[in-house]
C-alpha cells in the first residue's frame, strides 16, 4: 500500500468511531445499543460507502476524460439513477423499502444502456461525453417534468427532498444493497488505471501501446454504474464528491490516473462521513439534507478551482 | 523483417500507397500538406485499418495482430506532444511497458539514458521544456523495445539545435536495428538524414527511394510547385527555392 492510501485509512479508522458519537440524541440510556448498532452504524457505513464509490469514480472520470473538471454526474448514470426513483417516488412505490432503490439502479442501467448503445462500439471520447450529456439533460428534464406534474403536494415535496441526498433514517438494508455494489465498482475502476494512464499520453498514444478503448469504455460505464447508481439508490444525489475529492488527492499522488483511484475512494469516504457528522450535529430544527451540506462546501472550493486555473498557476493538474 | 504496404488506401487521405520499409534504415514520408502523411502512419502503426490493401509486418496482416502484440512491435509518437497530468518524466517514460504488462526498469532506464534524459527524471512533465518534452516522449516509445518507430513530425516543435540532436537520436536507434519511419517537412532533414525518402502527393506514392532520386528539384517542381535546387556537399545539402513553378 502507498503512503497516501495508509495515511488516508488512518484517518477513516479514527474518523468512523468518532462519527458514530456524533448526534443529537444521547447515548446514556436504555436505548444506547439500539441507537448506536440499528441507527448510527449503518448511517456511518454508508457514508463511507457511497463516499467511497462517489470518490473513486470522480478520479476515473477525469482520468478518462483527461480534465479535472468532469465529474461522474457527466456520463448521465446519476441523473438516470435520480430518474428512476423520482418514478417510484411518483408513483407512490414506498410500500416496499426495496421499490426506490431498486428503481434508482433501473434507471442507472438504463442510462449505462443508452449510453453503451449510443458510444459503445466506436468508444470514442468525444461521442462517448456528448452522449453522456444528452442522457443527463433527457433524464434531468424528465425528472422536472415528473416534479411538475407531481400527483399531489406530498409526492412533490417528497421528489425534491429525495433529490438533495441524504442518508437520514437508513438502515442495514441500504448498506447490503449498496456496499456489494460499490466495491465491485470500485475493483472494476481500479482495473482499468494502467488503460487511463496510457490516455495520459492522448487516445492515439493509448491504442499504439495496445489499450482497447472500447475495452476501456465499459469498464468505465459498469464501473461508474455500480458506484454511482448504488450511491443514488441509496442516498439521492449528493454531488461535488466526485469533483473535488480527486483534487484533494491528486497532490499526495504521483498524479498518474490509476495512483487516484483508490485514495480517491478513501478521501470521499472521508469526506462524506465528515460532511454527514457535520449534518447530525447541527442544531437545526429539521435535519439539513447531506447533498446540500456537500454543495455548500463543493461549490466555494469550485469557485477557488476556477480562480486557480485564470491565474495559470498550473491548476489543472 | 520488414514492414510493408501493399496498395493499401483510406478513403480519400490515402488513395493508393505501396511501399516496403527495412529495419535498421531510415525511411522519411515527405509531401505537402494533406498528402496523407499522417494517415499512412497511422495505419502503418495499425491505429487505423485500411479500406483497401493491406499493411504486413513480416508478412503477416498487421490487422490480423493483438493490438498489445502489434503495440510490443511498433513504438508510435505522435505529433501531438499533450501530456495530461502533472506526472513525473520517469512515469511517461514507463508508459512504454504498457504493452509488456512488466515494470522493468532496465528498459526505463536505457531509453532514457540512450536520450539524454535520465536526469530529468523526476521533473514533472509541466516544468519540461520542449525539447525535452520531445526526447522524454522519443524516451517511452523506446522504453517498450520496439522493432518499429513511427514519428510523425519529431521536429515540428524543436529549435535548429534539437531538431539535429533529434534526427541524431534517430539515427542511433536506425543503427541499432530500429526500423525509422518518419515524416517530415523539411526536406534538408530528410536529404542528408534519411536512407530512403518515400513522397506522397494527394494520397497517392509518387517516388519511393534514395533521397538524391526522391528530392530531385524536377520532383519538388512536380510535387510542392517550387522550382528549387540543392547546393553543397552530400550529407550537408541545403535547398535554396525560388518562385512557384508557373502551371
Amino acid at each position: 500500500m502507498t503512503r497516501p492510501v495508509l495515511f488516508l485509512c488512518f484517518l477513516l479508522a479514527l474518523a468512523m468511531p468518532a462519527s458514530l458519537l456524533a448526534g443529537q440524541g444521547s447515548l446514556d440510556g436504555v436505548h444506547a445499543r439500539l441507537i448506536l448498532i440499528e441507527l448510527r452504524l449503518p448511517r456511518v457505513l454508508l457514508a463511507v460507502t457511497i463516499g467511497a464509490g462517489l470518490g473513486a469514480s470522480g478520479a476515473a472520470m477525469q482520468g478518462y476524460l483527461r480534465n479535472p473538471l468532469a465529474d461522474p454526474g457527466l456520463f448521465g448514470i446519476a441523473p438516470g439513477a435520480a430518474l428512476g426513483a423520482v418514478i417510484a417516488l411518483w408513483f407512490g412505490y414506498t410500500a416496499s423499502p426495496w421499490l426506490l432503490p431498486l428503481f434508482a439502479l433501473a434507471g442507472a442501467g438504463g442510462a449505462m444502456g443508452l449510453l453503451a448503445a449510443i458510444a459503445g462500439r466506436t468508444g470514442g471520447i468525444a461521442l462517448f461525453t456528448l452522449a453522456g450529456l444528452m442522457v443527463s439533460s433527457l433524464a434531468g428534464a424528465l425528472t422536472a417534468l415528473a416534479i411538475s406534474l407531481a400527483p399531489n403536494a406530498f409526492a412533490m415535496s417528497e421528489i425534491v427532498l429525495w433529490l438533495n441526498g441524504a442518508l437520514t433514517d437508513r438502515s442495514w438494508r441500504e448498506v447490503y444493497l449498496a456496499a456489494p455494489l460499490v466495491l465491485a465498482g470500485i475493483a472494476i475502476l481500479h482495473r482499468s488505471g494502467p488503460m487511463l494512464d496510457a490516455l495520459t499520453l492522448g487516445e492515439p498514444v493509448a491504442r499504439s501501446l495496445g489499450v482497447d478503448t472500447t475495452t476501456l469504455l465499459w469498464l468505465l460505464i459498469t464501473g461508474i454504474a455500480c458506484t454511482v447508481g448504488a450511491s443514488v439508490a441509496v442516498a439521492g444525489i449528493v454531488g461535488f464528491v466526485g469533483l473535488v475529492v480527486p483534487h484533494l488527492v491528486r497532490p499526495l499522488t504521483d498524479r498518474r490516473p490509476s495512483s487516484l483511484i483508490v485514495p480517491s475512494g478513501l478521501a470521499g469516504a472521508l469526506l462524506v462521513l465528515a460532511a454527514d457528522s457535520i449534518v447530525r450535529l447541527l442544531p437545526l430544527m429539521t435535519e439539513l439534507r447531506l447533498g446540500i451540506m456537500l454543495s455548500l462546501l463543493g461549490a466555494p472550493f469550485f469557485l477557488w478551482l476556477l480562480v486557480r486555473m485564470r491565474r495559470g498557476l498550473g491548476g489543472m493538474a | 523483417m520488414t514492414l510493408l504496404a501493399r496498395s493499401v488506401g483510406l478513403g480519400e487521405r490515402v488513395r493508393q500507397v505501396s511501399a516496403t520499409f527495412e529495419p535498421g534504415t531510415i525511411t522519411a514520408i515527405c509531401g505537402p500538406n494533406g498528402a496523407g502523411k499522417s494517415s499512412l502512419l497511422e495505419l502503418l502503426a495499425g491505429l487505423t485499418a485500411p479500406e483497401r490493401g493491406s499493411i504486413e509486418i513480416d508478412g503477416a496482416s498487421l490487422s490480423l495482430l493483438k493490438p498489445r502484440m502489434r503495440a510490443q512491435r511498433i513504438g508510435y509518437l505522435p505529433q501531438d506532444q499533450g501530456i495530461a497530468w502533472d506526472v513525473a518524466a520517469r512515469a511517461v517514460a514507463e508508459l512504454g511497458r504498457l504493452p509488456h504488462r512488466d515494470t522493468n526498469a532496465e528498459p526505463v532506464e536505457a531509453a532514457m539514458a540512450a536520450l539524454d534524459v535520465a536526469h530529468l527524471a523526476t521533473r514533472r512533465a509541466q516544468t519540461l521544456s520542449g525539447g525535452e518534452k520531445a526526447r522524454v516522449l522519443l524516451a517511452r516509445v523506446l522504453a517498450g523495445e520496439p522493432e518499429w518507430v513511427l514519428a510523425d513530425e519529431p521536429l515540428a516543435a524543436l529549435d535548429l539545435g534539437h531538431q539535429h540532436a533529434m534526427m541524431r537520436h534517430l539515427r542511433a536507434l536506425a543503427d541499432g536495428g530500429i526500423g525509422v519511419v518518419v515524416v517530415l517537412h523539411d526536406l534538408a532533414h530528410a536529404m542528408n538524414r534519411a536512407d530512403r525518402v518515400l513522397v506522397l502527393d494527394a494520397g497517392r506514392g509518387i517516388v519511393h527511394g534514395p533521397p538524391l532520386e526522391a528530392l530531385s528539384a524536377r520532383i519538388i517542381a512536380q510535387v510542392w510547385g517550387i522550382e528549387a535546387e540543392w547546393i553543397g556537399r552530400r550529407g550537408e545539402q541545403a535547398l535554396i527555392t525560388r518562385s512557384p513553378v508557373e502551371a
